[in-house]
């Protein structure tokens, strides 16, 4: 069946559902593994404001991933969080996400008993039924990442970037206004990565992502927000970050912002080795 | 001009061939075996002088296959019936507890040291109680090969079961998956690469369980066959019993192995 541009419009996530805008604030956090007795979060202060890309770097172990994963509903009981988090829909405080989060792992996670198109549509397994509907929207969503033809090839069959184009269809289809992402762009090469930056750029422009990685450079194209976790116990430091639109290109006042998170994270380093 | 560039590419795909060693087809590969051991066999026959009732020659082995093939038939179809519903049966027994064991800890800790000295029993050794309770039919036969191929498959199911991508679980939790959701789209369809493992096995050794079954008391099969030959000196019709089976194990080893491979695509 033919559908006409104004149907597969009715499909566009931002025009589904009555979209929901989330903040998140981190008071205090404070996260402990338990076989440990020093914290590896301390006194965390964070503010993940609605429809907006909020990055995260830090050294590797600062605990970026754990305060994702709590983030995700994630942590496991050898863990020890405490602090606050306020949630914040539309303008209304939540006691918690229920049921507003995706999340984006930094491998693909597609299944591999499971056809592309039935990876996208996975949430629907969880859910309600898949409805013919749910078929058309994740046909659209394949085009939109540019795999419009690879919808019944398994993932084995796919390179490592269209893997990860499927897994970021997949996201949209939840079409949840949290999305969490953990370096979900780290295993490509870099002009996957760059190409594949882009895409999620535009395609998540209304959510509230939050997005961890180790590269300076993502984050200062992706980034409204960008939080350095440093010190031992990690406490999280809010840096300033250029006026223009995402996806940034590289200019005099990013390269400055990419010395200076060098040199913040350097400094981790230096600690380290002294 | 297309057909010169064909042309030119059909050379170079020859010329490629030609550079690696033939694939030879599984088929043939058995073929060539079974021939080369057939002509050891008759050589050892041969330079030996074995008396027939020792070692009989490949020939009169045949000659007995053809001659007796209505009898055989008739044993290999009893035989091939346990094998394939013990394995059923077992393979049933071993999802069922592995699933058990995954869903409730405490089956887990009671069951699995019980599991384990359960090994220790010879199957062998628990035969006869089982003629006495379930006679000298087939159903003692089938549950023969099920005993056998019990503990491979209730491991390696649960190990499939138990390791599980966490990667994907953390996935589906975050897509709200419940328990049983989870079990259902995630843990079972990654568990099938190592239970298929599990099942290879099985189907090796479930002939075994069959065999032995009918060694202990049995008033048919391939095992029955052989002993009654034994018995009556006929080593012949024992040895083409004894073909009969291991053409069927082998049989039976690549017909699963084909299928699991079409089934489960994604196994490395």
């Amino acid at each position: 069946m033919l559908m006409s541009s104004s149907s597969l419009a009715m499909l566009e996530p931002e025009n589904g559902k009555d979209s929901l805008a989330v903040s998140m604030t981190i008071t205090k956090g404070y996260l402990r593994y338990n076989d440990s007795t020093t914290p590896v979060l301390s006194n965390l202060n964070m503010v993940m404001p609605a429809g907006q890309w909020t990055c995260i770097l830090g050294r590797s172990g600062c605990g970026k991933t754990s305060m994702l994963r709590y983030l995700a509903g994630l942590l496991d009981q050898q863990v020890t969080w405490s602090g606050e988090l306020s949630i914040n829909a539309n303008n209304r405080e939540q006691p918690d996400f229920s049921n507003q989060i995706a999340y984006m792992a930094q491998q693909d996670l597609l299944l591999p008993w499971l056809s592309v198109l039935d990876n996208v549509t996975l949430s629907s397994k969880f859910g309600a039924e898949t409805s013919k509907a749910d078929k058309d929207k994740a046909q659209f969503l394949l085009a939109k990442v540019g795999l419009a033809d690879n919808a019944h090839r398994f993932p084995q069959h796919l390179s490592g970037g269209m893997r990860q184009r499927v897994a970021l269809a997949r996201t949209l289809m939840q079409d949840k206004p949290v999305v969490l992402m953990d370096e979900p762009f780290s295993a490509l090469d870099a002009v996957t990565r760059y190409r594949l930056q882009d895409l999620a750029c535009e395609l998540l422009k209304d959510k509230t992502v939050v997005l961890i990685t180790h590269e300076p450079q993502e984050a200062i194209r992706l980034a409204d927000h960008i939080y350095i976790m440093q010190g031992n116990p990690a406490g999280a430091e809010r840096l300033q970050v250029p006026s223009t639109a995402t996806p940034r290109p590289f200019d005099a006042e990013c390269a400055q912002l990419q010395q200076q998170i060098m040199t913040c994270l350097a400094q981790e380093y230096g600690a380290e080795y002294e | 001009m297309s057909d010169i560039v064909n042309s030119n590419l059909r050379h170079q795909q020859n010329s490629k061939e030609k550079k690696q060693p033939v694939p030879i087809s599984p088929v043939l590969r058995i073929t060539i075996s079974a021939l080369v051991i057939i002509g050891l066999w008759q050589s050892i026959v041969v330079i030996f002088e074995m008396p027939s009732f020792i070692l009989p020659a490949p020939l009169a082995v045949f000659e007995r296959l053809i001659e007796r093939h209505e009898v055989l038939l008739k044993h290999t179809l009893v035989t091939a019936q346990e094998i394939v519903f013990g394995l059923l049966l077992g393979l049933f027994m071993g999802l069922f507890f592995a699933l058990q064991m995954l869903l409730f800890k405490p089956v887990k800790h009671w069951l699995l040291p019980i599991l384990i000295a359960s090994q220790a029993i010879p199957v062998f050794a628990i035969a006869p109680v089982l003629m006495l309770w379930l006679g000298y039919g087939i159903a003692s036969k089938i549950v023969m090969a099920a005993l056998i191929i019990f503990f491979p498959v209730t491991t390696c199911c649960y190990d499939g079961l138990r390791n599980t991508p966490t990667g994907y679980l953390d996935l589906a939790k975050t897509m709200g998956a419940t328990k049983l959701q989870m079990l259902r789209h995630i843990q079972l369809p990654a568990s099938l690469p190592t239970l298929a493992s599990g099942i290879r096995v099985a189907v090796v050794i479930a002939p075994i369980g069959a065999v032995a079954g009918e060694w202990v008391g049995s008033s048919a099969g391939l095992g029955y066959l052989m002993l009654q030959a034994n018995a009556r000196m006929m080593i012949d019709e024992m040895f083409a019993a004894l073909l009969i089976l291991s053409a069927l194990s082998v049989l039976l080893y690549f017909v699963t192995d084909k299928a699991l491979k079409k089934l489960i695509p994604w196994e490395k």
